[in-house]
């Protein structure tokens, strides 16, 4: 036997280790190949000469980014997993399994019983280049980010699927003044739910446990979250040494497989390998020349505010403040619009600190020749900063942005604004803003994904963003999320693309994120004829170029393109003609203090993590709230049918009118129970059993079930069922209902009525994959409700084989559920007549919440249902109206029950002045990319504004309330006309 | 130029003036199924061309036209078309556009209405849309096929399953490189010619050209030792269309395996099934109940007849679709019928029935059916059968090659080691390892 080498070239470092002939490790290294993965790896090994020159090896690569270099040089290559586990096998051979992060991988490895081996899919963010991503968003260091972790009081819950979503989460939590010590561990744990969720895929994560990879290795409190998660002891979980090598020690032990070679003839061959080169798909250079760059500098740089110099200027002025998600913007301004001071900078993860700072440095600025008359605020951060310093006004992002751009283009028709987080667009129609295009939280490849690149690749964003201008051969890197972005940035470089082509394909990928993904346009002419674009990232000219390019039109972008929030918001606090500001004055500064505390919420299920924020002098602002209540004011109730519903939903447990002597029936309260949970419970409590309904849902009961979901890209409501599974299990029933369902009932008013695939099959994928339930009587039949007579004679003959009950008897249940299924759905109808006839009354927007039956569970929709009426709407549900129209042919297939009563309730709603329609979404369900378009064109077709909530595990209820108010905006704006 | 008519509902027909002045286009799933097929449609008197376009414009079109987050088979398909169109190798006024629809509650029984709404949006909503089904929605005064269409549809199917099954078993083991799919374009023409002729179209002369098919491709000299068998399963495009699955077969023939798909027969035989299993279920009126009895007893017959033939040439012959409804028992009912519903569990349990435990499960992102068909049955499949090693592949417009291709290594290397496992410790598995390995 000779010395063994094993070389493991991941995604962002390279590992090389060496082992003589008794496993004993001679040598090791883990060093960062920025890129240069080959060239690292060599140089590493080259180190290496003075003791293996001239001697026999073998030598093995292994690794995701290893596999081309192993080609290129005719080295033999081992798959990393498969490495990983001989290396297990043979230093912890009593492993049960092993979980490895690594740069953009995770792994998991069982070992007891058949081998099974994993990887993360192409959708999890839950790796390395995740956790870096989430240090840069925070601005700190990936081991400062560890230290902070370790510290940490409470844990958020943060989206762990991807990465984009995790940053819209966090924003929010940061803004509203979180603490950075809990975000750090929030990101841990979400990785940790990650792993557990998206990899173990239903087999349990039982004895001794293996941690392997960089990540693991080097931040202990991401070990932390592991353990306390998994419940480990010292035992069983199991940190070696060399754990984010490990990998590479067993690419060196299967090289035992491999022939001898001479080192020296290994070293030349991988020195000399040029990586295995593919086709790169290019696309056209964004300027061929650099005159036609400067034509084109020249004729954005004429769109500019007069500039006022502030050491000299006496008078009024005007100030706005964005508080953005990333970035704190600010503008102050003259009567005019004439700039007197602005500023722009990242936040810090601090927007408070920002903005105590500029406004001590404005004041000092302003001295006594300037008299500030009014402030206004927006942004994410709005209500924090507006109660922080005492401003006049906060407005919606989306009416501060219209402001800004119609003072530089009053026949403006359509803005578009590419922040760092967010990305929005609107159409402007008779002076008012129509209809509003905000990017869905896995869209959002906007200006800190292109930073965030920037910094991996070593660059800061300005000079990346320059280098792109005259790349030759931009690469196309399609239009997808971030998480994709990634491995398609990883594979361009792999073949050969230069920083310059990377950098001008981002921008360009960004722009068609923007055009196609959330405008959904096919041509320019779907935007608007005076389109101005705004935002951090148009300052980037590449992106402004190919967003022209894109269009084949010429747009205005302001010079102050960055701070248009702000600029607006200047120019909203300047049209409040107020006689004096009651912003803190210059005194109150110097004595400001800000101290944020989370605390949760347990006013009820909806558990808000609450931020307390608490000034000097004892002011307080709450934040992170979705009512009143924590505020200590009365709950506005205002009617909600989305309430209504899931109250009397909720009551349909126990012995009804029977005797329960049959025993517990428990039935899961998800999905399309949320429909026939009325039928059910009426026919089993008059078959005498005791309904036991699953308990509400919740975050807990989530977790509870999340280790035997199968599909981590299913749709959260369907997640939700594992748990509502194990929890009737726990509760001792002594059968579980759960039955297939194909179709729905048949409303007369689509072309069919299925259920979606999901909401029709989820029992059996429950019976496939989680052991618990053969610990009861777990019945999924098939079953029809439409068609009443042979439901009845077949429900019939089920019960008889069951549990022994008289057809005759199950023929009585059958009379009952129907009638009371039609008795129920008849309530919904006659409450919503009620409740828009109060709102008539009362003179109270009505808005129309489109969804599925399932969408009004609050653990779903994230107490929604409470935001919208705590604005002041009436809110009811799309099967409240749907019947009020008749069948209509539609332009896609209309064939699934639930998704027909959504066209029918838009069709009515766009009858009612009154009435506006919001569609809520949920992630990952692949109905709605067809309802939405859909939705959207009735709606517009027929006057009315299309606004769409997505939503997921997490709630993110910053975006939706930036929905939500821009309609309000935008109705008032109607209104006005 | 013929006149563009519309029906009741608004929707474009493609009329007789058309079928004499239309190239007709249609998308490309199986080369060598929808090959033949264009072929007989061709003789009907109609112009017609299979699209096999792979370039990354038809994806930047499917992007364009169609809301991102539908399936990646939308995106392709009409993506597919929509660059054809616009490619300016035909006049887009002369153009009609084919394209299957099966109905169902899936996603997918909406790619024809998908494909009107994406003309509309590029301005080309003159251009007709043809739908293919076996059910009669939307009928065409120009395009009908009669009932010897459809008989000979059915046996384009089976000689195309014929074809592509027994090759798929003789190409990674070929001496000469290239040798079998020379022997497949050789078998092709020959068919095409006996159809064109009217012959081979009696079951006769079908079952006397199955003979001909696998003597042909037993007759390609192979060597080597048997190669570790990868079967391909999955939502029905993306398995089987090089352009949704990033040429999955050809990855696999490159890591030395052999890929195993199992063929179109029993998915169509699955979808006339699922009628009679809806009444089975729900009861009401079996529509067409006759002609669907007929027609699924012939393919059935057609199919078994395809089994005995590759059986008595040596080749290993899939199991019918009755062995497929077995297999299911146990782990899902037959009312899951949307998308490949419980066909795809059973085709996976076959597989590793059949000798074919490795297995690579491929679906476009997000797939509604596959979230339970396919990744939800992988746990109890593996709890079942130890010795099972499936991965899922999702495809997606920003998927990468490098990913799928590294998760696809990782399952080949698990065939290693199971095989291994399996070997030292048969006892621990408890059933022996069907997998020819290394």
């Amino acid at each position: 036997m000779s010395l063994r080498i094993g070389i493991d070239i991941g995604s962002t470092t390279v590992k090389v280790v060496l082992l003589d002939e008794q496993n004993k490790l001679l040598f090791r290294s883990y060093e960062r190949h920025y890129s240069k993965a080959r060239e690292r790896a060599a140089e590493t090994l080259r180190s290496l000469s003075a003791t293996l020159s001239g001697k026999q090896v073998r030598m093995v690569i292994t690794g995701s980014a290893g596999l081309g270099v192993a080609k290129a040089a005719g080295i033999d290559f081992v798959q990393e997993v498969y490495a990983t586990a001989a290396a297990v096998n043979t230093y912890i051979p009593d492993t049960d399994a092993v979980i490895e992060l690594g740069g953009e991988d995770a792994k998991i490895i069982f070992f007891g019983g058949a081998l099974e081996e994993r990887m993360n899919g192409s959708c999890a963010g839950g790796t390395g280049a995740f956790i870096d991503q989430m240090a840069t968003l925070m601005n700190v260091t990936v081991n400062e980010l560890d230290v902070l972790s370790l510290r940490h009081e409470k844990i958020y819950p943060i989206a762990s699927r991807c990465g984009v979503f995790a940053k819209s989460d966090i924003q929010p939590i940061l803004n509203q003044g979180g603490r950075k010590e809990d975000v750090a561990a929030s990101i841990f744990q979400a990785v940790v739910d990650q792993t557990v969720a998206g990899l173990t895929q239903g087999r349990p994560l039982q004895g001794k446990i293996v941690f392997l990879g960089g990540p693991l290795h080097f931040l202990t409190g991401l070990r932390e979250r592991f353990v306390e998660t998994l419940r480990l002891d010292k035992e069983h979980a199991i940190f070696p040494e060399d754990g984010d090598c490990f990998a590479g020690i067993g690419a060196a032990l299967c090289a035992s497989d491999y022939g001898e070679q001479p080192f020296d003839g290994l070293l030349k061959r991988l020195e000399e390998s040029v990586g295995d080169v593919g086709l790169v798909d290019t696309m056209p250079a964004l300027f061929a020349r650099q005159e036609e760059y400067d034509a084109f500098t020249a004729r954005h740089n004429a769109t500019r505010p007069p500039e006022v110099d502030v050491q000299t200027y006496q008078g009024d002025a005007w100030l706005g403040i964005d508080a953005g998600s990333t970035t704190t913007k600010m503008a102050l301004i003259t009567a005019d619009g004439g700039l007197l001071y602005t500023y722009y900078h990242s936040n810090l993860g601090n927007p408070v600190a920002i903005v105590l700072e500029q406004l001590k440095e404005i004041y000092k600025l302003c001295g006594t020749r300037i008299h500030i008359k009014g402030a206004a605020v927006t942004g994410y951060g709005e209500d924090l900063i507006k109660n922080a310093f005492s401003c006049d006004l906060g407005l919606v992002e989306t009416v501060a942005h219209y402001n800004a751009a119609r003072h530089f283009n009053p026949d403006v028709d359509f803005i578009i604004d590419i922040g760092g987080q967010d990305m929005k667009c609107f159409k402007i129609r008779n002076g008012a803003v129509d209809s509003i295009l905000l990017n869905e939280a896995c869209s959002s490849g906007c200006g800190s994904f292109i930073e965030t690149f920037a910094k991996a690749l070593g660059y800061d964003i300005a000079t990346f963003a320059q280098l792109g201008l005259l790349a030759p051969h931009p690469v196309n890197l399609g239009s997808r999320c971030t998480v994709f972005m990634n491995s398609s940035v990883k594979q361009a470089q792999k073949d050969g693309a230069s920083v310059e082509d990377i950098s001008a394909g981002l921008s360009i990928s960004i722009v068609k994120n923007a055009v196609y993904k959330v405008i959904r346009a096919a041509n320019a002419d779907d935007l608007g004829r005076n389109i101005v674009v705004q935002g951090g990232t148009f300052h980037n000219d590449a992106v402004l170029r190919a967003f022209e390019q894109e269009l084949g039109r010429n747009v205005t972008r302001p010079t102050i393109a960055g701070i248009m929030g702000a600029f607006g918001a200047a120019l909203a606090a300047r049209d409040l003609h107020l006689r004096k500001s009651a912003l803190l004055v210059p005194e109150a500064l110097e004595a400001f203090s800000h101290t944020a505390k989370p605390v949760t919420c347990n006013l009820c299920t909806n558990h808000c993590s609450l931020t307390v924020n608490t000034f000097d002098g004892g002011r307080r602002f709450i934040s992170g709230n979705r009512c009143s209540r924590p505020l200590g004011k009365e709950k506005v109730e205002n009617p909600d049918l989305m309430r209504y519903k899931y109250d009397k939903l909720r009551a349909l447990q126990g012995k009804g009118d029977g005797t329960g002597v049959r025993g517990k029936m428990g039935i899961p309260f998800g999905l399309n129970m949320y429909e026939n949970l009325p039928f059910w419970f009426a026919f089993f409590t008059k078959l005498n059993f005791s309904v036991v309904l699953s308990p509400e849902s919740s975050r807990k009961l989530y977790l509870k079930g999340q280790q035997t979901i199968p599909s981590d890209t299913v749709c959260y409501p369907a997640k939700l069922l594992h748990g509502h599974a194990e929890a009737l299990v726990e509760a001792g029933v002594d059968a579980i209902w759960y039955p297939c369902m194909s179709y729905n009932n048949d409303e007369g008013i689509g072309d069919n009525h299925y259920n979606c695939p999901v909401v029709a099959y989820y029992p059996e994928l429950l019976a496939a994959n989680m052991p618990v339930l053969k610990q009861t009587k777990y019945l999924d039949p098939y079953v029809g409700l439409w068609r009443r007579k042979d439901f009845e004679k077949r429900i019939a003959q089920m019960m008889l084989e069951q549990f022994d009950i008289p057809k005759k008897e199950t023929a009585a249940a059958v009379k009952a559920a129907y009638a009371a299924y039609d008795a129920y759905v008849e309530d919904v109808r006659a409450t919503g007549r009620a409740y828009i006839e109060y709102a008539r009354e009362h003179h109270m927007p009505i808005l129309v919440a489109c969804g599925r039956p399932y969408h009004i569970d609050p653990e779903i929709n994230h107490g929604i249902n409470d935001l919208i009426t705590s604005f002041g709407f009436v809110l009811v549900t799309e099967d409240a109206l749907s019947y009020l129209e008749g069948y209509a042919p539609r332009k896609v297939l209309n064939q699934w029950t639930f998704q027909s009563r959504m066209y029918n309730a838009a069709r009515y709603v766009c009858t009612q002045p009154d009435m506006q329609v919001v569609q809520l979404v949920s992630f990952g369900c692949g109905t709605d990319a067809i309802t939405t378009d859909e939705l959207r064109s009735i709606l517009e077709e027929g006057g009315k504004l299309y606004t769409q909530l997505k939503i997921d595990d997490i709630s993110n209820l910053g975006a939706v309330k930036i929905r939500i108010r821009s309609l309000m905006a935008a109705m008032e704006a109607r209104n006005d006309r | 130029m013929a006149e563009l008519v519309y029906d009741k509902t608004g929707r474009l027909l493609f009329t007789r003036e058309m079928k004499e002045e239309y190239t007709i286009l249609f998308p490309t799933m199986l080369p060598v199924h929808f090959g033949l097929m264009a072929r007989i449609i061709e003789n009907l008197g109609y112009k017609v061309e299979m699209l096999t376009t792979s370039h990354r414009g038809i994806v930047d079109e499917g992007l364009k036209y169609v809301h991102n987050d539908t399936c990646y088979p939308a995106l392709l398909v009409i993506g597919q078309l929509i660059d054809a169109v616009k490619s300016g190798k035909y006049d887009p006024h002369k153009v009609a556009l084919l394209i299957t629809q099966t109905g169902g509650g899936c996603r997918a029984s909406n790619y024809i209405h998908l494909l009107r709404k994406a003309l509309e949006k590029a301005g080309l909503s003159y251009v007709p849309v043809i739908s293919l089904n076996l059910s009669g929605l939307e009928s065409n005064p120009g395009f009908k096929m009669g009932l010897g269409t459809l008989r000979k549809a059915v046996f384009a199917m089976m000689y195309g399953d014929i074809i592509v099954q027994c090759a798929n078993q003789v190409r990674p083991y070929e001496v000469t490189p290239g040798q079998t799919d020379e022997t497949i374009r050789q078998l092709e023409d020959h068919l095409l010619e006996e159809m064109e002729h009217g012959r081979g179209l009696s079951f006769s002369s079908m079952v006397e050209n199955f003979d001909h098919i696998t003597a042909a491709l037993k007759a390609v000299p192979v060597a080597g030792e048997p190669k570790v068998r990868v079967g391909v399963v999955g939502e029905i495009y993306i398995k089987y269309s090089p352009l949704g699955n990033n040429n999955l077969e050809q990855f696999l023939l490159s890591e030395g395996a052999e890929p195993v798909v199992p063929g179109l027969t029993d998915f169509i035989i699955f979808k006339i099934y699922n009628r009679e299993v809806d009444v089975g279920i729900y009861g009401g009126k079996w529509v067409k109940k006759e002609a669907c009895q007929l027609l699924k007893g012939y393919v059935e017959k057609c199919q078994k007849a395809m089994i005995a033939a590759m059986e008595r040439a040596g080749f290993r012959a899939p199991g019918t679709f009755e062995d497929l409804r077995r297999l299911i028992q146990g782990y899902l009912g037959e009312g899951n019928k949307m998308g490949e519903g419980w066909l795809l569990t059973a085709e996976m349990l076959e597989l590793i029935h059949s000798g074919t435990p490795n297995i690579v499960c491929t679906q476009p992102f997000g797939c509604l059916p596959n979230h339970i068909v396919g990744k939800g049955m992988i746990r109890k499949l593996k709890d079942d059968y130890p010795n099972s090693n499936i991965v899922a592949i999702d495809y997606d417009p920003g998927a990468t090659k490098i990913n799928q291709e590294n998760r696809i290594k990782l399952m080949l290397a698990n065939a290693r080691g199971l095989t291994r496992q399996a070997a030292e410790a048969p006892a621990r598995t408890g059933e022996p390892v069907g997998a020819a390995a290394e």
